[in-house]
């Protein structure tokens, strides 16, 4: 009953637009984040707190980048690899990028497809979109063992710099935990979605909410937000 | 009640919008890519890479992400605390020169 009374209140009441707009929508004591249900706030939230952590990283390789008098390595060279004789500069790291970026595209797909109430294309869609992410975390894992090979350590490397290391480590390794996790939980709402769970409101095993499409929505903004990292550590750590 | 009037308010976009932001993103990608290429270097470098990355970040956040059809409410929320990070870029940026500049002046290593 109260709900419905919130929802009339708030359809019958225009608000205005703009920074007029945002100030109502703060002010006084009324739910701010209206027409955005808590599970998407809160992922939103989440996302906020998590883009400061990959803000400090990058912060803490810039500091030790500006502030070394070792020459930094050239990630060009670093990451280059031999294909057919040739020496590919940062090819396994674009080849990465395009595979982030795929996956990226299939989980929107998802996202609208999940919305339409299709459930076999949807599920079909995070699947490929688990898959690329799989695909993404074994490259970077043949990276690592790549650059350990040739002796790549978080104390030091044979081409300059010992924070390279460190700084590849760290941010490259939390990267690819994001994703990691990513692929898990892509796979558990992939279940969810073929088993029908969103179509007959079944009970989830934790919460015991009902369940609906909207959390392949709040999946698709983690996942679309690890693709956003991406792209600002492969500005920063390899191209610059 | 409340479930039916959060569904009402989902947009419906045609997949065509994704698939053309997803080429977008892979164009971009692949310019970034050929900065490297090309090995430009200096200034042009720089801005390029920059240029290429906020257009990215961008097009995921608002198309991908769906914000550009949330409430501003919310996309001020989201959207202006990261960027207090370039005051601690700024600070941290001060204090890198600081130290190499001690590391040169009493290491006597060459800058």
């Amino acid at each position: 009953m109260t709900e419905t009374t919130q929802t009339q209140t708030s359809g019958l009441l225009p608000r205005p637009g703009g920074l007029r707009g945002v100030a109502a929508d703060w002010a006084s004591d009324q739910r701010t984040f209206k027409s955005v249900s808590w599970g998407k706030a809160m992922m939103w939230i989440f996302l906020l707190s998590d883009t400061f952590v990959f803000g400090c990283f990058l912060i803490a390789y810039m500091t030790a980048r500006m502030s070394t008098v070792v020459p930094w390595p050239n990630p060009s060279e670093v990451f280059a690899l031999t294909i057919a004789g040739h020496e590919i500069p940062l090819i396994l790291i674009a080849i990465m990028t395009f595979v982030l970026i795929s996956s990226s595209g299939t989980m929107a797909m998802a996202v609208n497809f999940g919305y339409r109430r299709d459930r076999r294309k949807t599920a079909a869609l995070l699947l490929v979109t688990a898959l690329f992410g799989a695909t993404f975390v074994g490259m970077q894992a043949f990276e690592w063992t790549k650059l350990i090979t040739e002796g790549v350590r978080p104390w030091g490397n044979p081409w300059g710099a010992a924070q390279f290391g460190s700084s590849f480590f760290m941010i490259t390794g939390f990267h690819g935990t994001h994703v990691t996790f990513g692929v898990i939980f892509l796979l558990i709402i992939a279940r969810k979605v073929l088993r029908g769970d969103f179509d007959v409101e079944r009970r989830g095993f934790f919460t015991s909410r009902k369940g609906n499409y909207e959390i392949v929505e709040i999946l698709g903004l983690y996942w679309h937000f690890v693709d956003l990292v991406w792209v600002f550590i492969f500005a920063f750590f390899y191209l610059w | 009640m409340a479930q039916t009037a959060t569904h009402a308010e989902q947009q419906q976009h045609p997949i065509k919008l994704y698939l053309v932001v997803w080429g977008l993103l892979f164009v971009l990608s692949a310019l970034s890519y050929l900065v490297d290429y090309l090995e430009l270097q200096g200034y042009l470098r720089w801005s390029l890479i920059l240029v290429f990355m906020m257009l990215k970040a961008g097009l995921i956040v608002a198309i991908f992400m769906h914000m550009a059809w949330e409430r501003l409410a919310l996309t001020y929320a989201i959207l202006l605390p990261p960027l207090l990070v370039l005051v601690f870029v700024a600070i941290m940026v001060s204090e890198s020169n600081y130290t190499v500049l001690t590391r040169t002046m009493f290491f006597g290593a060459a800058p």
